[in-house]
């Protein structure tokens, strides 16, 4: 059944697009990057966490991403620069993960597909897990939306307006979690950053609105995910990988083609 | 009538050193209210506080039930990477219509800049923008922090003449932190003078006579000073141009 497995992983791929665009434009607005990297790289304490526990692989990558999104979102929370914290917690979450995980039997072989993702081998339960899970995640951004653009803007803005800054905060590291929870199927830890920012990347050249740069992110995130699908069969490459590429590629031709569009707008 | 911010022996901290402290002070409905003082003498410090961006080390801040206030930051960093035009902005975080929002454009005298791009704005066109998306959540108080930055001289006349039109005609408060002391002063009903404390406070005329507001803005205030008051003795009778008096002007502002 050839087509049905087809049909799971790019549903999959279009899911987690659904939750990673619109998201991945707030983490590129707010330079949130390095925090999406940690919060994903901890993805892989969470998979060791629920080999331990025989929990589903899915509660504990959220668990886990969850802790770490706050535990990040509360270290910089005064808005110190905190590029070299964020690289530390980054690169200690993967390599704690990674030695948690060798002190379980038997994952060895499974290691390489929580890394990379194994969008071929998702069930109709795994896109049923993913599509809810990015629907609650749309569902959060559109719901607070101006709160949160304003927030992203200016907190002090936002304040004065009567929106908490700290709660949009809490509600992006919300989504965070989710979205990496999500995501770790479909193209694995360490590639997840990858699909929150190279397609919001993409989509900045031709938006000129907060809303058009989310949905071209999205319509870029849905094209890596079928395009890195097609690709992967086509030349038997590794799938999280492929799409990647594939959105990086989208990301090259929206690069080039940026500077003639800045021109038009003048 | 309740006042519509009050402040009860505020202590503000920056750092874990307090730059504010024994603030108590109160905003009456439709008043122009603005705080003068040297650099690092904690006036944004107490705007922030005011608007509930800064927990105060001790005492409080009271905000009438309800309070809307139109925040004009000094500044905003666009984010090269948010794609924003001019419009989209005025309805944040309350969507308008979009005659409305053009229509406050117009007023600020910005009325064709709906489509830009904000981060592509002058100074000076920013300010307005800005002061325009304030008054779209219709205030009951404005406060301003160092709304005049980057404008020169007569947009900064401008500026100040569209904000007390905006009292007149909408009623609402303005709170204001300022370095233009001879038009804002002139313009106020009431004038803080703060250097890590309230040191002094009251009209326009009597914070211009305190020894602690000259102790403060001392020789270099001279001229900025006398300006002034020619404005407030003067300002029904002519409008001409004060530029011989710029160059004084430039001097007030003491070394921090």
């Amino acid at each position: 059944m050839i087509d049905d497995f087809i049909l799971r992983a790019a549903l999959a791929g279009l899911g987690v697009a659904l939750a990673a665009a619109p998201l991945g434009c707030f983490v590129v607005w707010r330079r949130m990057a390095y925090f999406g990297d940690a919060t994903s790289h901890a993805a892989i304490l969470g998979v060791a966490l629920a080999l331990a526990t025989d929990l589903p692989v899915f509660a504990g990558v959220l668990a886990v991403a969850l802790a770490m999104a706050l535990i990040i979102s509360t270290l910089t929370d005064r808005q110190v620069s905190s590029d070299a914290l964020l690289g530390v917690l980054a690169h200690a979450a993967l390599a704690l993960g990674l030695v948690a995980v060798s002190f379980i039997d038997g994952v060895q072989v499974d290691l390489e597909s929580y890394l990379f993702g194994e969008i071929l081998a998702v069930t109709t339960r795994d896109v049923v897990v993913i599509w809810t899970g990015a629907g609650l995640v749309l569902a959060l951004l559109v719901w607070r939306w101006q709160a949160l653009l304003t927030s992203t803007l200016s907190a002090d803005l936002a304040t004065a307006s009567g929106i908490s800054a700290r709660r949009e905060q809490l509600i992006l590291t919300l989504a965070l979690a989710l979205t990496v929870a999500v995501a770790i199927k479909v193209v694995g830890a360490l590639l997840i950053a990858a699909m929150l920012v190279i397609p919001a990347a993409t989509a900045r050249p031709f938006a000129r609105t907060p809303e058009a740069m989310a949905a071209y992110a999205l319509a870029a995130g849905s094209l890596a995910a079928l395009g890195g699908l097609f690709g992967a069969f086509t030349f038997d490459t590794p799938a999280g990988p492929s799409i990647v590429t594939m959105a990086a590629a989208l990301f090259a031709i929206s690069a080039a083609l940026s500077p003639l569009l800045r021109r038009a707008e003048r | 009538m309740s006042p519509l911010i009050e402040t009860r022996n505020l202590r503000l901290a920056y750092g874990g050193r307090t730059v504010l402290r024994d603030v108590n002070i109160k905003i009456d409905r439709g008043e122009i209210v603005t705080i003068v003082g040297p650099n690092g003498s904690g006036k944004s410090s107490l705007l922030r506080a005011l608007i509930g961006a800064v927990r105060p080390l001790e005492g409080s801040v009271r905000r009438a039930p309800g309070l809307r206030i139109g925040y004009v930051p000094q500044s905003l960093a666009i984010d090269a990477t948010l794609p924003l035009t001019v419009s989209r902005f005025l309805n944040l975080p309350v969507r308008v219509s979009a005659d409305v929002a053009h229509a406050a454009l117009v007023d600020a005298g910005v009325g064709d800049l709906g489509q830009r791009q904000l981060g592509a704005l002058s100074g000076g066109q920013f300010q307005r923008v800005l002061l325009a998306r304030a008054l779209l959540q219709q205030p009951d108080i404005l406060i301003l922090d160092e709304a005049t930055q980057g404008l020169d001289q007569p947009g900064s006349a401008k500026f100040y003449q569209q904000i007390d039109a905006v009292r007149r005609t909408r009623g609402c408060a303005v709170l204001m932190v300022s370095h233009d002391l001879h038009v804002v002063m002139a313009a106020s009903d009431r004038v803080l003078c703060l250097n890590g404390h309230v040191c002094c406070e009251g009209t326009p005329q009597v914070v211009a006579d305190a020894p602690e507001y000259r102790a403060l803005f001392g020789t270099g205030t001279e001229g900025a000073l006398a300006l002034y008051r020619h404005h407030h003795d003067h300002s029904h009778s002519h409008d001409h141009d004060h530029d011989h008096d710029h160059d004084a002007h430039d001097h007030k502002e003491p070394a921090a």
